[in-house]
């Protein structure tokens, strides 16, 4: 059980056995998050920054509660309050910080590749919290993790996911790990945000919910941006809920066991009806409880070194 | 001072000479042409071994002043234009302020004249500020010396104004270059519309934005019956549509890119801004289709599109960084080592589509070919000479060339001006 990587840029780079070794060090350390003192001291004296060029509430709690829990200084800065208003350039902020001598630095921004681009001037490790439409690995790693507590197999699921795939890095990561681990994933959307080509990333692709729902094991709701009508890759949200959002009627089709995930935040009635999102087929909470045990086991297992044997 | 080549193998397409001759140069022209010439005080340049060309011609180039100083100047590129063996090239509007007018026009002839080492041929704005609103005065920016008219970097978007362009730039004698792009289809992209963009996760400019204007420029020259230029073709759709034109006799003319022939959009995988450029880089199959058509003639050109941006403007998001590769250094490299080495096209025929074509379409007198009483602007090249790409030695003052490391078989020797040796850049006398 190897992960030999300095950063976590996507789950493209990652093997399926490296995916197993981080959904298996989240297990791990789950427990700790329930305990009454969530605190170990294995990221002792690491300086962590979370970065973070978009607003984003719960992946940068997560990470920050990640960090804490295993003991790591994490300084937050955000784009409101950097010199990035200033007119510095990003470079220049990424050097400025890493002059401070951190071991890790999360980055999420709206442009795909900053992560990429920031490996190429930064000692640092980097971890990617989400680049533009590109990827969030940490957030496919957290629903495989929750999959994998509710269906204990990937192999011959059935995952639908749902949405404004085109500009999804979520539904990239995970068509991604989805795929090395066997799943078969079926994608639904709109058709200007759903292109044919992505057919090439080993899926199926439909344009009809009731159809793509059935037989499925996991549904996957994307959120809907509502500034997407306004350049037209949909009609009306009027017109985007009749035909896609995630109705109690809907869900019928799929598996009688079938769970509900989204990776918020939720435009309720949008997307997904209220009674879907708050139902007992809904693991949307899960996920955000799981986001810190597998966040955990990234910066453990990226910063971790030496101690990283003993622990396991 | 007269100059003597000796030796040398000299190709000419206009002309069809291919053979080993001499060479005479005085005052600027070619005074000689035989199998053996002697010349009392001549200059003597040993050409054996070496390939004699008609002076290379790059129609697509961007020298950024006025304006933009800090990324090239008239002087820099010219350097960097003799360095890439071209003796002549024609410089795109897009400056700041645009070159919509005699003044423009006439300061960058002024300022070629004092500091470039080859021939800068200005081309205009088609319309005013290139907002597309209004047409140049034509006539007087010819006069002055405007050698064609492009709204590069843009298309022209109103098909009104393109068409009345066409229709008035036909007694001038000049050309419209158009570079394609609807830019309704192509709004924020920063790469090829396909596979790769939904896996980098990029926006993307797809094929129809290039092929809808391709097509309606060429529509809009038939019925104007006007001479029209398509910069820098990139997609296998416009390959077929120019490729259908010039078979019902259209006077269309084409270009491509080394940077289109020779990279694809796959090679983003790591976000590179150097490698950002507009017309994005294209598919596997856009590739094969452009060599296609680099093999059956439908390409008449090779240009470079030279687009200099400094590091600090390409060392950004890639969602940010300026479209544009620095392309005038390498480009005769590149194209000796893909194309002629690799016998995909002849040697006559890469001196014909960078030389004698490109001289016929801009309508330079006396350039382009090798005769008695020609401009004696000569490209030297040494065709087994391998050369290490290494974006530090460029002459131009950006650096952003994604071919950096790439080894290469063939480079030019010498640049030769008006019968003054320009590259590389000693004096004559150490000769």
């Amino acid at each position: 059980m190897a992960f030999k990587h300095k950063h976590l840029l996507g789950i493209q780079a990652l093997t399926p056995s490296e995916i197993i070794t981080v959904l298996d060090t989240a297990e791990s350390f789950y427990e700790i998050s329930t305990r009454e003192v969530k605190k170990v001291p294995i990221l002792r004296g690491k300086t962590i920054i979370n970065l973070f060029f978009e607003p984003s509430t719960r992946t940068r709690s997560s990470f920050e509660l990640a960090a804490k829990r295993l003991s790591a200084d994490i300084v937050n800065f955000n784009q409101q309050t950097s010199s990035a208003v200033k007119g510095e350039s990003l470079k220049d902020t990424i050097l400025t910080l890493e002059a401070m001598n951190p071991d890790a630095i999360i980055i999420r921004h709206s442009c795909s590749g900053v992560p990429h681009f920031t490996t190429t001037f930064c000692q640092s490790h980097i971890i990617n919290a989400g680049d533009g439409s590109h990827e969030h690995p940490t957030q496919a790693l957290l629903d495989a993790f929750t999959i994998r507590q509710e269906k204990k197999n990937f192999k011959d699921l059935k995952v639908t996911i749902v949405g404004d795939i085109l500009h999804s890095r979520v539904a990239r990561s995970n068509i991604f790990l989805l795929r090395k681990l066997g799943a078969r994933v079926v994608l639904v959307g709109p058709p200007p945000l759903l292109p044919l080509e992505m057919k090439k990333f080993g899926v199926d692709i439909g344009f009809n919910l009731d159809r793509a729902l059935e037989g499925a094991d996991v549904i996957m709701m994307l959120r809907i941006q509502m500034e997407r009508q306004q350049k037209n890759f949909f009609p009306s949200i009027r017109e985007y809920r009749n035909l896609y959002s995630l109705t109690e009627k809907r869900f019928r089709r799929a598996k009688k066991k079938a769970i509900i995930m989204h990776p918020g935040p939720i435009n309720r009635g949008v997307e997904i009806s209220a009674d879907m999102a708050d139902s007992a087929k809904s693991v949307i909470l899960k996920q955000v409880e799981n986001g810190i045990a597998v966040r955990m086991a990234v910066l453990y297992l990226l910063l971790g070194g030496k101690k990283r044997e003993a622990f396991a | 001072m007269k100059l003597l080549l000796k030796n040398g193998r000299v190709i000419d397409p206009s002309s069809g000479t291919d053979g080993k001759l001499d060479i005479l140069i005085e005052k600027g022209k070619i005074v000689d042409i035989k199998a053996r010439i002697e010349s009392k005080g001549a200059k003597i340049i040993d050409a054996s071994r070496l390939v004699v060309a008609p002076g290379f011609i790059d129609m697509h180039v961007h020298l950024r002043e006025p304006g933009q100083e800090h990324k090239e100047t008239i002087a820099t590129g010219a350097a960097a234009a003799a360095k890439g063996g071209f003796t002549s090239i024609a410089c795109m509007p897009n400056t700041d302020p645009v070159n919509d007018n005699r003044g423009l026009t006439e300061y960058i002839l002024s300022e070629a004249k004092k500091k470039a080492v080859v021939n800068i041929f200005p081309i205009a704005s088609i319309t005013k500020g290139q907002r597309g609103e209004e047409l140049t005065d034509m006539a007087d920016l010819v006069d002055a010396g405007a050698v064609a008219f492009s709204d590069d970097g843009q298309s022209v978007e109103s098909s009104q104004i393109m068409r009345r362009a066409l229709e008035y730039s036909k007694p001038l004698n000049t050309l419209i270059i158009e570079h394609c792009e609807d830019k309704n289809l192509s709004n924020e992209g920063v790469m090829h519309e396909g596979y790769y963009s939904y896996l980098f996760g990029l926006s993307g400019i797809p094929a129809s934005s290039e092929e809808i204007m391709v097509v309606r420029d060429i529509i809009l020259a038939q019925e104007a019956e006007a001479n029209i230029h398509i910069a820098h073709l990139s997609v296998k759709g416009a390959v077929d549509i120019v490729r259908n034109a010039k078979k019902k006799k259209i006077k269309v003319t084409a270009e491509v890119t080394p940077h289109h022939l020779f990279l694809t959009d796959s090679c983003l995988e790591n976000y590179d801004t150097s490698l950002k450029v507009n017309p994005p880089l294209r598919s596997k199959e856009d590739v094969q289709a452009l060599i296609q058509a680099v093999k059956e003639g439908i390409v008449d050109v090779f240009a470079t599109d030279h687009a200099p941006h400094t590091q600090d403007e390409k060392d950004v998001e890639f969602d940010k960084a300026p479209f544009g590769i620095n392309g005038i250094e390498t480009a005769v490299s590149l194209l000796l080592d893909r194309l002629v080495s690799k016998n995909i096209i002849s040697l006559k025929r890469f001196i014909k589509m960078i030389s004698t074509t490109p001289s016929l379409i801009l309508g330079l007198e006396n350039k382009g070919k090798i005769c008695v009483g020609a401009d004696a602007d000569l490209t030297i090249l040494n065709l087994n000479k391998e050369i290490v790409v290494d974006v530090s030695t460029f002459k131009s003052i950006s650096r952003n060339n994604p071919f950096q490391g790439w080894k290469l078989k063939g480079t030019p020797a010498m640049t030769i001006v008006g019968g003054k040796i320009v590259y590389p850049f000693f004096s004559s006398k150490s000769l």
